[in-house]
């Protein structure tokens, strides 16, 4: 299992699940278990509290073909806790994920590297002597662009949070 | 009402109907064995070794459709139950194991006999909980019975610390949930009416329809609906492992078991149809061998009430989620009568062409034991098994004439779980009369429960298919190993008559075929011990037919005396041996030679 290293040329065998679970001790275990047991591969998952604080948010990202989603989709449903599972692909919604990033910034690449993050909106958080850590957020296929511009850098660290999601307009999950 | 959580448990297993606990005590559960010694109305069956207890309950619950209740102490006695627990879940079985758990302010210490039962069993639960406040143990109690029988059946377990069975609460009785409504678990039970209509209309336009019935219409008590099936449509019936007793084996619509060691007419039946009903089954590999190769040219109808069992393995075409007696009292409104076909003629000329059969040589073979037991019980017993050869000669050789009355591990295949099953299966129901067909390896596994079966007056009567040899290990290396018998001879074996009299049980040794009857006879009249018989078998016999792992039909290995045998069943049959069905059989075959063929 590996979490958060989404590729852009990955992205179009992967799903993005959301389950709304109860939010008892052990329901990630149970999920992170089911997962393993059966083979799935699991690209990211976040896990979040709701609206309703008896109720979290699961949002996965998994690799596979309609098959294996759909044996996905019923074995979590089989769990006791899983209340709902929706997958984000037969929606139209929006995904988002966010990233720090931290990259060597001397002080002759600083205003080069201080324009790629406004052209990507992203924000300076923090900048040391020789190194900024720059916070960007939006889909995938932006994240991984910022990416690939600051590479010649150097970067130092990066970590993501994985995919989060909600559908567009009116429906909730 | 002041009570300690302890008599909190007892009193909520009272108001689940809970009759018998299988179980075995330690220090974390003194408070609940403490308060078990005042009561009344539910037995505790003391084991000898705690997958004794789980594998009782589970045979329990196969016996009666009921919940099976095992309950262990925490650490080594809880882990002890890992086998037991596991077996239930891959074959489905309704049943709560309690454990006990160290104090909860020690809980991840690391504390003198922790485990962590709760993460051990995860992936061998249907859900399972650890209770730390004894203010939840009716709710958790209450849920965990619901779910262990509603839906998928399967195994529950609650993990209660000591301090939680110690505590005293205020509790009313009164209180204990009578009906449970978990809002993220609600299982489909009716199915889908015009996915019923359309399975109906499949089923009327099919010219090669076949019935495919498994476990899940043991559990659903469906024996009735899938007869009234077969027989309004005249569609044969063919059952998995667990599936035996979902349809009277007498009866003449059934073709016995399919798969690895199925009769090969059942096989060809399932690979020559053009549409497979499969009921409450779940295409296992043990069914299907190589899948895309399984019944290539069938439609699928698939009935299930597991939503993930559909599509699983095989496509279905027409997926009906639901439980499996409901739906077919649905599809029953529906479906139209249908004449015996020529198909099913087909399939009773391949029964001529492969039927089971052994030879009456003057040896002992476990076919002709099982022969034995059936007409010296008139095939009205409950009979359980362990695993290896001996369990596909009873699957193949019993005619099991109702559900319930076939009790074996199949999805886990555990050696061990016989003779603890076929106690649990007795304690259920004192007066069926239960037999467990062993193995002189599987016996050895679980032997020590021959002491509770002896403490307790249970008279079951276990035979022993002594081949000297872990049989079914020893076919593969024969058939695939080129003979290279490695660690599968069990040449060294006590002697299991004393064996059995140490236990207080009796013990009658048999080597020939004209002692089994009368072992059997004298066996059936022992009323208050258990009975061990062992049968001294060939080693060198091998199970037949047998489909290779992961091959289809037309690699299935036939014995090679076959057309030997079929030959003096014409000539001769009083020199050969045949099962009832065989008997059948040989009426059909004089039939058919009468028939002159252009
Ligand atoms: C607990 C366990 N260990 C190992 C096996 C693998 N296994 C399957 S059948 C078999 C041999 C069983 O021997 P026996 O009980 O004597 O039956 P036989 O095949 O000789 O009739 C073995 C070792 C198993 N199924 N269960
Ligand atoms: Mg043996």
């Amino acid at each position: 299992m590996t979490i958060g290293n989404l590729m852009m040329t990955q992205l179009e065998h992967h799903h993005v699940l959301t389950a709304l679970v109860e939010n008892h001790p052990g329901v990630l275990a149970r999920m992170a278990g089911l997962f393993a047991r059966r083979g799935y591969n699991i690209e990211s998952l976040t896990v979040s509290v709701t609206e309703d604080p008896a109720i979290s948010r699961m949002t996965i990202v998994v690799a596979g073909d309609s098959m294996v989603l759909e044996q996905i989709t019923k074995q979590l449903n089989k769990l006791i806790e899983v209340i709902r599972v929706v997958d984000y692909a037969e929606l139209p919604s929006v995904l988002r994920e966010l990233a720090l990033i931290k990259v060597n910034a001397e002080p002759r690449d600083r205003s080069e590297i201080m324009q790629i993050v406004e052209i990507f909106r992203g924000r300076i958080i923090d900048m040391g002597e020789r190194t900024f850590i720059i916070e960007v957020t939006g889909g995938s296929e932006k994240l991984d662009k910022i990416r690939e511009l600051l590479n010649p850098y150097g970067i130092k660290e990066m970590v993501r949070t994985g995919i989060i999601a909600m559908a567009r307009g009116p429906r909730t999950a | 009402m002041k009570m300690s959580g302890a008599h909190v448990v007892l009193e909520c297993l009272r108001q689940e109907g809970v009759k018998h606990i299988f179980g075995f005590p330690g220090g974390v559960l003194l408070p609940f064995y403490d308060a078990l010694y005042d009561c009344q109305d539910i037995e505790h069956i003391l084991v000898r070794h705690e997958q004794g207890a789980a594998h009782m309950a589970d045979g329990y619950a196969r016996a009666t459709g009921k919940v099976g209740v095992c309950l262990a102490t925490s650490g080594p006695g809880a882990t002890n139950l890992v086998t037991g627990i596991t077996n239930a879940y891959m074959d489905s079985i309704p049943m709560v194991a309690i454990t006990g758990q160290v104090r909860t302010a020690v809980i991840g210490k690391d504390a003198f006999q922790e485990a962590d039962i709760t993460g051990i069993t995860m992936p061998i639960t249907k859900h399972n909980y650890l209770v730390k406040n004894p203010e939840d143990l009716a709710r958790v109690i209450s849920e965990a019975f619901h779910i262990a029988r509603t839906g998928r059946p399967g195994p529950v377990l609650i993990d209660i610390p000591f301090d939680v069975n110690k505590q005293v609460i205020e509790w009313d009785p009164s209180t204990y949930p009578k009906k449970v409504d978990i809002p993220s678990y609600r299982p489909n039970i009716r199915g889908h009416e015009m996915q019923i209509r359309k399975a109906a209309q499949v089923i009327a336009e099919a010219e090669r329809p076949v019935l495919y019935v498994g476990g899940g219409a043991i559990s659903a008590n469906a024996q009735k609906e899938v007869t009234e099936l077969a027989e309004r449509c005249n569609i044969l019936v063919t059952t998995t492992l667990l599936g035996k007793g979902a349809i009277d084996e007498t009866n003449r619509l059934s073709i016995g078991m399919l798969g690895m060691h199925g009769t090969a007419y059942a096989n060809h039946a399932v690979n020559n149809c053009d549409l497979l009903i499969a009921v409450g089954a779940r295409f296992d590999d043990r069914v299907t061998g190589k899948v895309d190769k399984f019944a290539p040219d069938a439609k699928v109808i698939h009935i299930d009430i597991d939503p993930a069992e559909i599509g699983k393995v095989r496509f279905a075409d027409v997926p009906i989620v639901g439980d499996v007696k409901l739906v077919l009292k649905e599809l029953l409104k529906h479906v139209q009568p249908r004449p015996w076909s020529e198909w099913n003629d087909q399939i009773m000329e391949w029964k001529k062409l492969f039927p089971l059969i052994y030879p009456k040589d003057g040896k002992l073979y476990v076919e002709y034991i099982i022969d034995q037991v059936g007409e010296a019980t008139n095939w009205n017993l409950i009979m359980a098994t362990d695993v290896g050869q001996h369990q596909m000669w009873a699957a193949q050789y019993f005619k099991c004439r109702k559900p319930h009355h076939w009790i074996s591990s199949g999805g886990l295949g555990t050696m061990g779980f016989g003779l603890p099953a076929a106690i649990g299966a007795k304690v259920a129901c004192p007066d069926s009369t239960v037999v467990c067909i062993s193995g002189d390896g599987s016996f050895q596994m679980c032997t020590q429960e021959l002491m509770t079966a002896s403490v307790y007056e249970l008279p079951v009567i276990t035979v022993i298919c002594n081949n000297h040899s872990l049989g079914m290990v020893r076919q593969w290396q024969d058939l695939f190993y080129k003979q290279r018998f490695s660690q599968t001879s069990l040449e060294a074996s006590p002697d299991f008559v004393k064996l059995a009299e140490a236990y207080g049980c009796v013990g009658i040794r048999v080597e020939k075929p004209e002692e089994v009857r009368p072992a059997l006879e004298a066996a059936l009249k022992v009323r208050k011990k258990p009975v061990v018989i062992e049968c001294i078998i060939p080693t060198e016999e091998n199970v037949y037919p047998m489909i290779p792992a992961g091959e289809s039909v037309s690699e299935m290995k036939q014995r090679t005396d076959l057309e030997e045998l079929k030959a003096s069943l014409n000539t001769d049959s009083e020199a050969w041996s045949f099962s009832e069905e065989d008997k059948v059989l040989s009426e059909y075959v004089e039939e058919a030679e009468s028939v002159q063929t252009p």
